[in-house]
């Protein structure tokens, strides 16, 4: 690569385009991470969006964004993007916009969309190698109708469907290898709390066609119960303690944009999120916490393994 | 202009292709495949202009249908049966959208049981949605109602997406001579798609189909929908005089047969009504004053033009090829609340449910239909609804199932 990485806040837009005054939560981690892509994406775009917290970013007649949006429905986000993306192709092709006029579709869902409803409808956009970018904001649950499990909700976190005191039996379904199954131009995952790596993917995936994940994972504090003040904290945390690895596919290849030399034990970050508050009170669940370390270093031992 | 034996699918390509559509997101569903093969080919040997995409759903089909349209080209899609049902969130959303893009049903009966063969369930369970519905019932009727259908979708005062309906089988796999117009005329007739103040631009940022919050704005839009809906009657008049000007052929919001002089009339939508109207003019020759009324047009539905045409009649049968579940027919129950209250209403309007999933009706029941009406015209009495089915039909149901257990008991006898 003869770009030159992006290595120092200052290089980042001091401009900040989303418009305020949204009704998202306080410290919601999905916002951070919109207004940090959207601040380097710019107003050139239409966002596709499916039933999710950030429908309500845009309320008649109102919206923070300088640029376009639809609205669609839970399901069906990137077939927006396909009906946008190949009806401006044909607009082009026919000279009846200008290419100055041209517009960077991107789909906007939250997990329960993006792992599970949409899911059809994302395999079928990335098969027809759609032109588009696919941010999901992953905030673990079903957020906007008050934080029920999803297929990403973490291993043993309490949600409103799984109250008791173990917490979600299931496990976060891997959506990041399932996107990379089809071979796409390009996947990453991202966090707001980490702007400088989300922005060097940006600027990478700015210069690629097709489908584009950004995968981020989106501390909340109203589905993970913790002070809002803590969203960059817990963000930072999910990286250094390796359970949101920082990754992107790209030519065929995944690798890891931060690895940490020396891991953060897992329970700082569940410590903090009242979710998991059950695995340290009235005791520590010893066990369950080491399980969940365990699965982490497995990660992590076999990415050292292969990774360059 | 040329003639040629079509089929009903075949004439719904040709309505797209010389709609000079944009844009065709598409999926396969019988009876509907043919349209988009037919497309397809045309658009690989560039007969045809268009971009054509094959979605994975139909969800995902009227989804990006819908969003095209939004951005500014002319859209055509077709499917059918259960696939308009798994659309049919969408089918809802694009309504309010108010994308003009014109969808091509081929009627098919729903699941459970499911079967490939034609009735109207499909179609209705989008009556409510703020798509035009168009009804046909002859090829050459689909093909003129594709093009009729653009102009009134894009017309400023209308703005909104309509259904073509045609009977799979009996239209969509049956060859019937067909004028196919000439390309320039038809273009003429169309004209460009302006897509008004609709888009996505660099220039021109919107949002589109975003949400309300509280019943105010809401109840707002959904009104808008409404009426702009009712407003396509007035706007069709117009639409479809031009039409006969320039192409010579007549397709009125209501279509009637013989009912100058009758005095008992058949209400139908669909190919079945050219049934109805064999069995009129059978009727006919033995004294019985018959007519058909054929409404197109079932939304907006043309309520004083329906008013008008039964006005005064002695009895009318409304035969419905579709059947609401606990209800009764809904062609019925949509004509009986427009002639309400109305001093000139036919004293008898009778409800027959017949044509699910294919099954014929037969002439002999159009005359035991008439009987039922002459003598509840006598009684001055509206007789109760009739399922048509036959003795002989119920005979081969049970010689079906005999079979079927006899031939399980020889299974289980063996092992």
């Amino acid at each position: 690569m003869t770009e030159k990485p992006i290595k120092r806040f200052k290089e980042l837009p001091s401009t900040h385009l989303l418009g305020t005054g949204t009704p998202m939560c306080a410290g919601c981690g999905g916002l951070e991470v919109l207004h940090e892509i959207y601040d380097i994406l710019g107003a050139k775009t239409v966002f596709t969006n499916a039933a999710g917290c950030m429908t309500l970013l845009s309320v008649y007649p109102f919206t923070p964004f300088r640029g376009s949006w639809l609205y669609t429905a839970m399901a069906s986000a990137p077939a927006g993007a396909q009906g946008i993306r190949d009806a401006l192709d044909i607009l082009l092709e026919k000279k009846r916009i200008s290419p100055e006029e041209d517009l960077q579709v991107v789909t906007l869902t939250g997990d329960g969309t993006a792992y599970g409803m949409g899911l059809s409808a994302t395999s079928g956009a990335i098969d027809r190698n759609l032109d588009f970018i696919y941010l999901c904001y992953d905030n673990e649950g079903y957020g906007n109708t008050g934080q029920q499990y999803s297929s990403a909700t973490p291993h043993a976190a309490i949600t409103s469907t799984s109250k008791t005191s173990h917490g979600y039996p299931g496990y976060k379904k891997d959506l990041f290898s399932i996107w990379v199954a089809h071979r796409p131009v390009y996947v990453a995952t991202i966090i707001g709390a980490e702007p400088l790596d989300l922005a060097q993917k940006i600027k990478t995936l700015q210069g690629l066609r097709g489908p584009r994940l950004l995968l981020s994972l989106a501390p909340c504090p109203t589905g993970w119960d913790f002070d809002p003040k803590l969203t960059v904290e817990i963000g930072r945390l999910a990286v250094q303690t390796g359970i949101w690895p920082l990754k992107e596919y790209k030519d065929g290849r995944i690798r890891h944009t931060k690895i940490a030399k020396q891991r953060k034990p897992v329970e700082e970050y569940l410590k903090l999120q009242g979710r998991f508050k059950h695995l340290f009170e009235p005791e520590r669940a010893e066990n369950e916490i080491a399980k969940i370390q365990e699965r982490i270093d497995q990660y992590w031992d076999k990415i050292i393994d292969t990774d360059e | 202009m040329s003639r040629h034996l079509l089929t009903g699918n075949g004439a719904a390509a040709w309505g797209a292709r010389l709609a000079n559509v944009d844009y065709i997101p598409a999926f396969p569903i019988t009876p509907q495949t043919e349209i988009i093969e037919t497309i397809a080919e045309w658009i690989d040997k560039k007969e045809m202009a268009g971009r054509m995409v094959t979605l994975e759903s139909e969800h995902s089909m009227i989804t990006a249908a819908g969003a095209a349209s939004a951005t500014g080209v002319r859209v055509f899609t077709a499917t059918s049966s259960q696939g308009l049902l798994y659309a049919i969130e969408m089918i809802y959303n694009v309504a309010g959208w108010r994308t003009p893009f014109v969808l091509v049903n081929v009627s098919r009966g729903l699941s459970a049981p499911i079967t490939l063969e034609p009735d109207h369930n499909d179609v209705l369970a989008t009556r409510d949605s703020g798509f035009i519905q168009i009804h046909c019932a002859t090829c050459q009727e689909v093909l003129d109602s594709i093009l009729i259908a653009y102009r009134l979708a894009e017309h400023e005062g209308v703005r909104l997406p309509v259904i073509v309906n045609q009977d799979g089988f009996y239209l969509s796999f049956t060859r019937e001579p067909v004028e196919i117009p000439d390309a320039t005329l038809t273009a003429e007739f169309i004209g460009e798609y302006d897509p008004e103040n609709m888009g996505f631009r660099a220039s021109a940022p919107s949002s589109q189909a975003v949400a309300v919050l509280g019943a105010g704005p809401y109840s707002y839009f959904r009104y808008e929908t409404h009426l702009a809906c009712l407003q396509a009657l007035s706007v069709y008049d117009d639409i479809a005089q031009e039409f006969k000007e320039r192409f010579g052929r007549s397709h009125p919001i209501i279509e009637t047969y013989r009912t100058d002089d009758a005095e008992y009339v058949f209400v139908m939508i669909g190919c079945f009504a050219t049934k109805a109207m064999d069995a009129a003019d059978r009727l006919r020759e033995s004294g019985v004053k018959v007519g058909l009324v054929r409404p197109r047009f079932l939304r907006p539905f043309p309520e004083q033009q329906m008013q008008n045409e039964l006005a005064g009649r002695k009895g009318v049968a409304v035969i419905d090829q579709n059947l609401s579940m606990g209800k009764g027919g809904v062609l019925h129950t949509e004509i009986a609340s427009a002639l309400y209250g109305r001093q000139d209403a036919p004293p008898v309007l009778a409800s027959f449910i017949g044509g699910l999933g294919g099954r014929d009706i037969s002439a002999a029941e159009f005359y035991e239909i008439t009987a039922i009406l002459q003598d509840a015209v006598k009684q001055n009495k509206t007789p109760a609804p009739r399922l048509l089915y036959t003795e002989a039909e119920l005979r081969a149901m049970r010689k079906l199932q005999a079979i079927a257990h006899v031939e399980r008991q020889e299974l289980n006898s063996k092992t």
